[in-house]
């Protein structure tokens, strides 16, 4: 008995040992593709969101531009400019985290109900919160990276200073060292140097973002908005992140001397900034009176 | 009797460990030999700089643009060299891949290293850059680097070739060869390739360029033996 025991015992350790060297030998090839997964959640401060439902809602409202296969490639989207978000790719503008990993539930959230501004994607705040909950929760359901990645970190925020002179002067240090007037333009208009070559990541042109238009940018109109754009990326478009380069109080000097740029808007870094003689000037200067032929004569 | 089990086990575990830390004979086989063109390619416009500067004035004359390097003999150079299939994926080094901008170029224009080797990414120059690789199986990140900042560390998990731009310079093109294993190679101004310790085995040897795609060859190696092949690739005239 012993004896038996004892044999089974060594062919057992000596199969063990074998066994993986065979295996070893079929190292080098492709892993099966991981497909998505077809029942997710979200997950959005109280609510829990589940794709089941909100795959209803999306074959509703959302697949005319997105397409039924999530891919951004619905009927509409041959005469869309931007085109409509790629859910396949998982690659997307608006996130609290870091460049390149994925959105929190949050984030999508906040999207959806938001919408984007110059763009085609309306704000659904006219669905409730669970229906946008249930829908974030379907829109994971399109890309394998929801299964392999885990949601990025979002970025920490410090709470905003006060507002002074002195942080409005040093964003304005920030604008012109980390040269973003190279794509924005001095003036904040979207029309610097390398404006006109810039693609995003299909290939497709695109402009940056002209602070003097509108105060609403595409990831929302607050001053926590704002910070997390330059400070997590425009991802997919050639908005880079700073959060490698820019410490936290500085983002928010940035932040109060980007809110001067938009001088159609106004608002308390805006107001702040014209009651001193140089910010008066420079904002006087380019308040011009736009003629019908957009000559810019001055009144 | 029992002596006999313990014999059998020890022998048996003495032969299963040689085989799995058996590294190949250091000396190996090596799979060697050359990439050319055949064709005309297109010609090479100069990099028109004018809009930075700080990195037109490094040229005395304008650089040609670097999506097809050729060489005297017709021989291509920047093309990635690298056993496809055949060997065991390798685990990174530990040395940083490093990928400079300088002079608004990438240097080198084609960098090969390992599924999570580090990167490096450095700027040397006057001017911020941004750094934007664009793949399609790894993740898509974009980061700025202004001039004087500490090098940007990433690393990728999936093997892929990816093409990074600069999106400020919009001229600014270079590659990443992203590879499973440590046999790799790319062709330098004489056009010419080394693999080498490999173990005996069928190995598919492929040649990638950034124009022209990719091509492959089966090699067998028996021993410690060198083995020549080439790669021609049709050229494209535009």
């Amino acid at each position: 008995m012993r004896k038996m025991l004892r044999t089974k015992f060594c062919l057992f350790v000596t199969s063990a040992l074998i066994l993986p060297i065979a295996s070893y030998a079929q190292l080098g090839e492709q892993a099966p593709a991981v497909k998505p997964s077809s029942h997710m959640e979200s997950h959005v401060g109280n609510l829990t969101g589940h794709s089941e439902p909100g795959r209803e809602l999306y074959f509703r409202y959302c697949w005319g531009c997105h397409g039924p296969h999530g891919d951004g490639n619905g009927e509409n989207a041959a005469y869309l400019n931007p085109t409509p978000r790629n859910f396949v790719a998982a690659v997307f503008k608006c996130r609290s985290t870091i460049t390149g990993t994925l959105p929190t539930d949050q984030d999508l959230y906040n999207s959806i109900g938001r919408g984007f501004n110059f763009t085609n994607m309306p704000s659904w705040i006219a669905l409730t919160d669970q229906d946008r909950a249930n829908l974030v929760a379907f829109i994971k359901t399109f890309s394998p990276r929801w299964v392999t990645e885990k949601p990025g970190t979002p970025i920490p925020i410090p709470p905003e200073p006060k507002l002074t002179l002195a942080s409005i002067q040093h964003g304005q240090q920030l604008f012109q060292k980390l040269e973003c007037w190279k794509c924005h333009g001095q003036e904040g208009r979207g029309d610097g140097p390398s404006a006109s070559t810039l693609t995003d990541s299909n290939d497709q042109p695109i402009r940056p973002y002209n602070f003097t238009a509108d105060n609403r940018s595409k990831c929302g109109s607050t001053n926590q908005d704002l910070y997390k754009i330059f400070m997590t990326g425009v991802d997919g478009t050639p908005m880079p992140s700073f959060a490698d380069v820019v410490k936290p109080e500085e983002a928010w000097d940035l932040v109060h001397f980007l809110r001067t740029l938009q001088y159609n808007n106004p608002s308390p870094e805006l107001t702040l900034w014209e009651s001193t003689p140089e910010g008066k000037a420079i904002v006087a200067a380019k308040r011009v009176d736009q003629t019908n032929t957009g000559s810019g004569e001055k009144p | 009797m029992q002596w006999k089990q313990v014999v059998f086990t020890g022998v048996a575990m003495l032969a299963a460990s040689s085989l799995a830390i058996a590294k190949p004979n250091p000396a190996g086989g090596t799979i060697t030999g050359k990439v050319t063109y055949e064709g005309t390619p297109k010609k090479m416009r100069p990099i028109d700089m004018s809009k930075e500067p700080s990195c037109a004035k490094m040229y005395p004359t304008p650089p040609p643009a670097e999506s097809v390097v050729t060489g005297p003999g017709n021989i291509l150079q920047d093309v990635v060299v690298f056993i496809s299939a055949g060997a065991p994926d390798d685990p990174a080094p530990s040395t940083a891949a490093v990928f400079t901008q300088k002079g608004c170029r990438y240097i080198p224009h084609v960098l090969a290293f390992q599924v999570n080797q580090e990167l490096k990414i450095v700027n040397e120059d006057q001017t911020s850059h941004n750094i934007h690789p664009m793949p399609k199986l790894n993740r898509e990140w974009n980061k700025s680097q202004p001039p004087g900042t500490p090098p940007i560390s990433e690393k990728y998990d999936k093997a892929e070739f990816i093409p990074v731009k600069c999106n400020v310079h919009p001229w600014m093109h270079g590659n990443f060869a992203v590879l499973k294993n440590s046999h790799y190679a790319v062709t330098g101004e004489n056009g010419t390739f080394t693999l080498p310790r490999l173990a005996p085995g069928k190995y598919t040897v492929t040649a990638w360029q950034e124009e022209y795609g990719d091509q492959s060859q089966e090699v067998t190696i028996t021993g410690s033996e060198t083995k020549t092949i080439s790669f021609v690739f049709k050229a494209k005239p535009y």
